[in-house]
């Protein structure tokens, strides 16, 4: 009979290996899904994962692939630091949303004026705009214990329907001919937010992101607050013991996650989304979360899970032009990882023994 | 009886009823889930596979009847992913039901591409004869399809059972402290797996009523955190049975009454209007979680605690 056994303290080779082992589970099952679906499992996975980034179109891939990781590290690196405090920001896509409307609601009513200093201020109005939608969670938690979970997804809803009312009202483009969505930021100079390198997919939102992981992974290891979220996360009694503050850690870690998810939004609207429009939400603040679990919300473990996650949207895209595979099936597949991800996360913390002989 | 610019209060009743009823199964699922110590917050998730798969079930073979009792299956078949990760390999229960949430929505997607824009079979309504002709009283309590009325039937049968029955106590037990239920002899994960799986089946059928009666049709998201509003209308009825009733009718007459304030063209935007339901949601939380006392008191105390025998 198989039995678990409690580790005194979580395998250190596990929580490195089962992110892997996760992946590639994922792979089998995703394979098996793709094969029901009547395609080849192995051209799907290898279109997906492969052709990308070695195939014929590599070129243009790698690039994109940078466009879809930035965000997702930016809000998934945010959204860790709650994670490991016990506190539960759900709604980084409403945050998403919001920051995106706060940055080009500052772009577009600049417009058509041309001056250095409106790309900046649109950066801090995104990165505000994101962090006032969190302190809603926030501060009805600390004020009332109101459930973090709850209010930050309902939020998601209302943010959605602001998006649709912007799209369709206060921000249109008036000379778009009545079409819903604003004027292009990315075609205005001063607020667009441009690729670096041409052709490298690297812009101010990827570098932003890259700056995200090591401020997330200094903070985490040097300084007095992340030593008090990793301690409330893992020990909340002796965490009161030791002085640290549980509502000034629930504001700071919904503050920073909601501000990079808006800064994620913001970045997106006046680079590749371009527009703020009915669809501009794509569940990258729902993704972000499978992000920072399977990089074990660890920053450097969330760069390359952000960049595997990119993949299988890029790889997805590929996918369903070239072997008609639906796109919701990238999707499922997602879905799937994190599970796996969280079945095989008993490895860490638990030794499976096989039970011979007499019972005890 | 005209008010609200020419909206009948009969017929917002009767329509507040029929609106209700998703989150209601839902939620009293959810509750009993909840009563039995688990968090599950992939009720999004098993609601929009309940809605899909009971759609497909229903266009395949004609039958409504059989599209409700599929979309259970089909939900209680995904809950029970749940339930394996949660009880059996011990994983976050938060963390659990997010996947389950994001995966339920993209497998329905996948499963829902060949029935986009079409209609599925019409549910009758239960034939109750001249009583449905009674003026007011008629339209609003005898002019409904079924499950209406099972859902409010759910509703008695979960209050009866965990009030009265032995395996509402063993429930209850297991919820507050499993610990001590498991000392007691009784199977703490066997119990959570078949409250998980009801759960999941309550979902489903609620799931199953947007898709076929309340929209109806299926579109991807179809649910629109409808499973999140089950879940909040849990707490809002701090875990008791008929409290969730009335919470899931307060929650069906402001989508009516916005619905109907659109249909007639109120001055209020309509993207306004259609927020108004999460936004009162998360008012009617903040209030029943600013009571310190009552809130504390009445969430089961192993609520989202795994258990371990260690011996």
């Amino acid at each position: 009979m198989l039995v678990l056994e409690k580790r005194p303290s979580p395998s250190r080779f596990w929580q490195a290996a089962t992110p892997v082992l996760a992946v590639v589970l994922t792979m089998i099952a995703g394979g098996m899904m793709f094969a029901i679906l009547g395609k080849n499992p192995f051209e799907a996975i290898r279109t997906i994962f492969w052709d990308p980034l070695f195939g014929e179109f590599a070129w243009y891939f790698r690039g994109q692939l940078l466009v879809k990781a930035g965000p997702l590290v930016l809000i998934a690196v945010g959204l860790s630091l709650g994670f490991r405090a016990g506190i539960w920001n759900i709604g980084a896509e409403g945050q998403y949303i919001m920051g995106a409307i706060f940055g080009a609601a500052v772009g577009l009513a600049f417009y058509p004026a041309d001056a250095w200093f409106i790309f900046p201020l649109m950066i801090v109005a995104g990165g505000f705009g994101g962090w006032l939608w969190a302190m809603i969670p926030a501060i009805l938690r600390t004020k009332f214990r109101t459930n973090e979970i709850l209010v930050s997804l309902l939020l998601v809803y209302v943010a959605q329907s602001i998006l649709s009312s912007m799209a369709l009202g206060a921000m249109r483009n008036p000379e778009g001919g009545g079409f819903p969505g604003s004027r292009n930021l990315s075609q205005y100079p001063s607020a667009a937010n441009l690729e670096i390198i041409p052709g490298s997919g690297m812009h101010w939102g990827v570098v932003a992101a890259f700056i995200a992981v090591i401020a997330a992974y200094v903070l985490l290891q040097r300084h007095m607050l992340g030593f008090q979220i990793r301690l409330a996360g893992q020990a909340p009694r002796a965490a009161r013991f030791a002085g640290v503050n549980p509502d000034k850690l629930v504001v700071l870690c919904m503050g920073i996650s909601g501000g990079l998810a808006g800064l994620a939004g913001m970045f997106e609207v006046a680079g590749p989304a371009g527009q703020l429009s009915i669809d501009f939400a794509s569940g990258y603040g729902f993704t972000a979360i499978i992000v920072a679990f399977l990089g074990r919300l660890n920053p450097i473990g969330i760069l390359l899970a952000g960049l595997l996650m990119a993949l299988t949207y890029v790889g997805g895209d590929n996918a369903s032009t070239n072997l008609g595979l639906p796109s919701a099936s990238i999707q499922a597949f997602q879905g799937m990882l994190l599970f796996f991800l969280l079945a095989v996360d008993l490895l860490s913390n638990y030794r499976i023994r096989l039970l011979t002989g007499r019972k005890i | 009886m005209d008010f609200l610019g020419g909206i009948n209060p009969a017929v917002l009743i009767a329509s507040l009823m029929v609106a209700a009823v998703p989150i209601m199964l839902a939620a009293i699922g959810e509750l009993v889930v909840e009563k039995a110590g688990v968090l599950n917050l992939g009720v999004e998730g098993m609601m929009i596979m309940g809605a899909v798969v009971g759609f497909a079930t229903a266009v395949e073979t004609g039958s409504p009847f059989l599209g409700f009792a599929g979309g259970a299956v089909g939900a209680a078949a995904l809950s029970l992913i749940f339930a394996f990760l949660t009880q059996v390999l011990l994983a976050n229960q938060v963390a659990t039901g997010l996947a389950l949430t994001l995966f339920g929505l993209g497998l329905s997607s996948l499963i829902g591409q060949g029935y986009v824009g079409i209609k599925p079979p019409l549910t009758g309504k239960v034939p109750f004869g001249p009583l449905a002709d009674i003026p007011v009283a008629g339209r609003i309590l005898f002019s409904h399809d079924p499950v209406v009325y099972l859902s409010i039937a759910a509703i008695a049968a979960v209050w009866a059972v965990l009030k009265f029955s032995r395996l509402g106590l063993i429930l209850r037990a297991v919820g507050e402290n499993h610990d001590a239920a498991h000392a007691l002899g009784y199977k703490v994960m066997r119990i959570r797996v078949l409250a998980i799986m009801f759960g999941g089946a309550m979902a489903g059928l609620g799931g199953a009523y947007i898709s076929l009666i309340r929209v109806p049709q299926w579109t991807d998201g179809i649910t629109a955190g409808a499973g999140w509003i089950a879940l909040a209308i849990v707490v809002f009825a701090s875990w008791k049975p008929w409290r969730v009733l009335i919470g899931a009718y307060l929650f069906g007459g402001i989508t009516v009454l916005q619905l109907n304030l659109q249909a007639a063209g109120a001055r209020i935007p309509v993207e306004y209007l259609s927020m108004s339901p999460y936004l009162i949601t998360i008012l009617v939380l903040v209030i029943m979680s600013a009571d310190k006392n009552r809130a504390a008191l009445n969430a089961p105390a192993a609520l989202g605690r795994n258990f371990h025998a260690s011996r």
